[in-house]
């Protein structure tokens, strides 16, 4: 999008997409509310700021491309999507029912603006590595972004795209990770520890930026940045906070996936409007 | 209707506690059996493995290829590693792994799947696994078992450990009903008769033998003489079960929650065509991707509930009937 740089704006809208992550995610019965809420202010920041596309047209040939490879945090892209008129926001309240245009994991065949089908960790980064190539190859000018966890650092299919990539010199391949520091089981440091990232994409031959992924001025300066051409892929490591927004999920690896009720969820919501966060 | 065994079909707990817990009874009789896993211990229940034997628990982060190949090199000091994972992502990250690591050297690794099938549900297509018996019985020398509730889960779960060789345990993420009594003796490889009849016989595993029991129970009333056969085994097959059916019955229905391509019953109809060819009829998954959804709306969606095992068995039986 073309509108001024508005952090203010920009913190009310992934604001409001929390409140739908959590209602939707209760209604569903199940999902994971932890890494959507980490992961929805860079959504934010792309979805209504920064990347060239037209809700309108959701196949429009030069449209950016977003891979959300860490496919479980799907709610935060549909909130996104939803917000941005891909869809009917009525849509969200069917999210991983029988019929539903909203599977469990982003699905490039049922939901208008999602752009590769992922889900199975790691898998979502090499397809925007080959989406990155096929645009080149025919010419074309938009830029592939790949959102990644931590916990996806781990995965050997990631580090086999880092290095194809940076072979390829996809400088219009801008790759995220959503750092929040823990996975399923834990924390990330505790299970398999991917630390120290930059140190090992900048070996991969990566332009590597560090951020604190919910500073929208952090995040704006970023993508500013992987927008100048430097002849190798760009990755930006945003330092999030699992579970953001709502203080009694925030950093605490049980709330990966852990269900709750629509009256939960209300007073999540309250402790977002506590002030303070984003 | 003769019934074998008590089946009054209460919910009992799934099948993946059920190993999780027969893993903690088997590394307190052997040091020897240790737990790899790859960042889903709660899921898979390993993690009560974990809390009682932490030194013999290897977490590999979300890294299945490399759990198995980790896994394999266990094996060869004379561990007894139980790997375990949602089924897609162990069975399709790591199939390499289980063909050059495990299979082919004949490594004593076990391989349990959790969360098979479609009855995952609400995470959809793409956790779902529907092609893993399949995968497993590819492997020369793999076991494949398919338990049907938590008896027979503990009881494989131990002869898996017993068995020297490459193990595969599939299990699933619902509560599903207890249809065995606690002494029920299982054996690798030796088919259970659940329920006597000599009309059709209905071959079934996992959460569709308490379905062909059901099915069994609708066509009883309607006179007509069911045989339910639970295959856990699904490799090496009860070849000697499987032809006194077609001989006895001279009708077959497979019943599996997988794609139907690919998985029991196919491997059934090759030893009933290599033995005694006689009718068939196939319930599983087309040949399709499920979605999301409730696992019991999905099951029935998709074809996979008494009644469409009940459909297939009149089916099968007006064939043999000539009509
Ligand atoms: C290949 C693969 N293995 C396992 C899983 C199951 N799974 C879903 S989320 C997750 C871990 C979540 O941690 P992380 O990847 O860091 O994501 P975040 O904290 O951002 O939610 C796992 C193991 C998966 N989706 N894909």
């Amino acid at each position: 999008m073309t509108s001024e740089f508005d952090p203010a704006r920009l913190a009310a809208i992934a604001r409001d997409l929390r409140v739908l992550i959590l209602r939707m995610i209760a209604n569903a019965g199940s999902g994971h509310p932890g890494g959507s809420l980490s992961a929805v202010d860079i959504i934010t920041y792309l979805y209504f700021r920064h990347l060239r596309i037209d809700p309108e047209r959701p196949h429009w040939e030069d449209r950016d491309r977003f891979v959300l490879s860490k496919g479980h945090c799907a709610p935060a892209l549909y909130a996104a999507l939803a917000r941005r008129g891909y869809f009917p926001e009525a849509w969200l309240w069917t999210l991983r029912d029988v019929g539903s245009p909203l599977q469990g994991h982003p699905d490039m065949r049922k939901t208008p603006g999602v752009d590769m089908t992922t889900g199975s960790l790691g898998q979502g980064f090499a397809c925007a590595v080959g989406i990155a190539l096929g645009a080149r190859l025919q010419g074309k000018t938009y830029r592939v972004y790949a959102m990644l966890s931590d916990a996806e650092l781990q995965e050997g299919v990631t580090w086999e795209a880092a290095l194809a990539a940076a072979h390829h010199r996809l400088d219009n391949l801008i790759a995220v990770i959503d750092n929040n520091r823990c996975q399923t089981d834990g924390f990330t440091a505790d299970i398999v520890a991917v630390e120290p990232i930059d140190e090992k994409w900048s070996a991969f031959g990566w332009d590597v930026q560090r951020i604190d992924g919910h500073d929208f001025v952090q995040i704006h300066a970023a993508f500013q940045r992987a927008l100048q051409p430097r002849g190798r892929p760009h990755v930006i490591i945003a330092d999030t906070v699992k579970g953001k927004g709502v203080r009694s999920m925030e950093n605490r690896p049980e709330w990966h996936a852990q269900p709750f009720t629509p009256e939960q969820a209300e007073v999540f919501i309250g402790e977002l409007f506590e002030g303070g966060s984003s | 209707m003769p019934l074998k065994t008590r089946y009054e079909l209460n919910l009992g707990m799934a099948t993946r506690e059920a190993f999780g817990r027969a893993l903690v009874e088997l590394g307190r009789e052997n040091p020897n059996i240790m737990a790899v896993d790859a960042d889903l211990s709660k899921s898979t229940f390993t993690h009560l493995f974990a809390k009682e034997f932490p030194e013999r628990f290897v977490s590999c982060g979300i890294a299945e290829a490399n759990m198995v190949g980790v896994a394999a090199g266990l094996a060869s000091h004379g561990k007894i590693p139980f790997a375990a994972s949602f089924s897609c992502f162990l069975l399709n990250k790591a199939f390499e792994q289980l063909r050059v690591t495990v299979a082919y050297p004949g490594l004593n690794v076990k391989i349990v799947g959790t969360h098979s099938g479609i009855s995952i549900g609400e995470d959809g297509p793409s956790q779902m696994s529907v092609e893993e018996i399949s995968l497993a019985c590819s492997l020369p020398g793999f076991v494949v078992l398919a338990p049907a509730d938590e008896v027979a889960t503990r009881a494989l779960v131990r002869a898996a450990a017993e068995h020297v060789g490459p193990v595969f345990i599939r299990t699933g993420r619902p509560r599903v009903p207890v249809i065995y009594s606690p002494d029920q003796r299982f054996e690798i490889g030796k088919a259970i008769e659940l329920v006597e009849g000599s009309d059709v016989t209905i071959m079934a595993n996992g959460l569709m033998v308490a379905e062909a029991i059901r099915a069994a129970e609708a066509l009883d009333a309607e006179g007509i003489s069911v045989r339910v056969l639970d295959l856990h085994t699904v490799k090496p097959l009860d070849r000697e079960a499987i032809r006194k059916a077609a001989e006895e019955t001279g009708a077959i229905v497979v019943a599996e929650e997988h794609l139907v391509d690919s998985g029991t019953g196919v491997r059934v109809a090759q030893a009933v065509a290599e033995m005694h060819p006689c009718v068939m009829e196939f319930v599983g998954i087309q040949n399709t991707y499920a979605e999301s959804g409730p696992p019991e709306a999905l099951l029935e969606k998709y074809g996979l509930t008494a009644p469409h095992i009940a459909a297939a068995a009149r089916k099968a039986l007006a064939r043999k009937r000539g009509r």
